[in-house]
């Protein structure tokens, strides 16, 4: 039997505005356990105003074999990046 | 007793409560049930040593004869310490630490909240920058009380134990003495007598929860806030005390 409690991803967003973002993980028996040791872990030293959690068993994740299927094909795809046009001088902040 | 006198009683009552209790959560700091546990427990460590430093800072300038927070944290011997006797029972296991920290929280939650409305403005400010710690604290353990309470047959038999056997602590925390009576008069302090019920409603909803069985004896424990202790005082001290009695004034 395994005795660990189950593994759960914890993910933090550090301010309004921003996305939540993977901080690492941990071990609670449920969601509300969860919360407060991500609290006491991961936010300690003020990193967040705001946190996610999800069973790690719940996560799909890509297969590491498949990476040449997924994920080759793009690198030679340059044009789908939006960096062949012009930008007129009188737009800023881009 | 003057009221000065009885102030300076009062805030070394608090910040020795803070202080002692810090000590003794921080000696679970790499045992820990879990990792994370570990960081819980000691965070709240320190919370109480952060609370105790203020307290004690206020007590030197209110004495006003030039001493330091590390002289009351320091330099004083068992009988001047004034904690209650629950914050400085061993943390035996898990169980007891839980039962300790969570009567703890209920009276401080209640009292914290009391203080915010202190006539002393600068009293007043400490509350309110502790009580979001001590919200939190109360959280904390009330839900491991329940998750002990109402979790295995293994686990319910231990915190019922832990609780029988820390019960008759509770009382010092609520029945006021003559220092504690001043203190509401002056509306500086907190009226023990109005915050009683609340926190022995909380403690009743959360055992409810829990499935735990309140102890019937309405017999309690005294003698810490007066300076009378129980052995396990003078352990702390030595090992707290050590470093600073070998080496008067070192820094690092």
């Amino acid at each position: 039997m395994n005795k660990d409690w189950p593994l759960w991803e914890v993910f933090i967003r550090s301010k309004n505005g921003l996305s939540h973002k993977h901080a690492g993980s941990l071990h609670a028996v449920d969601a509300a356990m969860a919360i407060e040791n991500a609290r006491d872990v991961y936010t300690r030293r003020a990193e967040g105003v705001s946190i996610w959690v999800i069973e790690s068993k719940n996560i799909t994740a890509s297969d590491p074999a498949d990476t040449d299927m997924l994920f080759e094909p793009s690198v030679s795809k340059v044009y789908r990046h939006p960096t062949f046009y012009d930008v007129p001088d009188s737009i800023t902040h881009m | 007793m003057k009221i000065n006198d009885a102030y300076l009683e009062y805030l070394l009552r608090l910040g020795d409560n803070a202080l002692i209790l810090g000590q003794r959560l921080s000696e679970w700091c790499g045992h820990g049930p879990i990792l994370e546990q570990d960081i819980a427990i000691t965070n709240i460590a320190l919370d109480f040593i952060g609370q105790a430093r203020m307290l004690y800072q206020y007590a030197a300038e209110i004495e006003g004869s030039g001493k330091t927070e590390d002289d009351f944290a320091y330099f004083r011997d068992a009988h001047q310490f004034k904690n209650v006797l629950l914050v400085e029972q061993p943390n035996e296991d898990w169980a007891y630490t839980i039962i300790r920290q969570f009567m703890y929280d209920a009276y401080n939650f209640y009292f914290h909240r009391a203080l915010q409305t202190s006539k002393d403005p600068k009293l007043a400010a400490y509350a309110e920058k502790s009580i979001k710690e001590i919200t939190y604290h109360l959280r904390w353990s009330s839900e491991w009380v329940v998750r002990l309470g109402d979790g295995t047959t293994e686990s319910h038999e231990r915190i019922q134990r832990a609780l029988d056997e820390y019960w008759s602590f509770h009382g010092e925390l609520i029945i006021p003495d003559e220092i504690d009576m001043i203190m509401a008069e002056t509306e500086i302090g907190v009226n023990l007598t109005e915050i009683k019920p609340l926190v022995e409603e909380k403690m009743n909803e959360i055992f409810l929860m829990a499935g735990l069985r309140k102890p019937a004896s309405t017999w309690m424990h005294k003698g810490g806030k007066n300076g009378i202790h129980s052995e396990y005082l003078g352990y702390i001290l030595a090992e707290m005390q050590a470093v600073q009695r070998t080496y008067p004034g070192n820094e690092w």
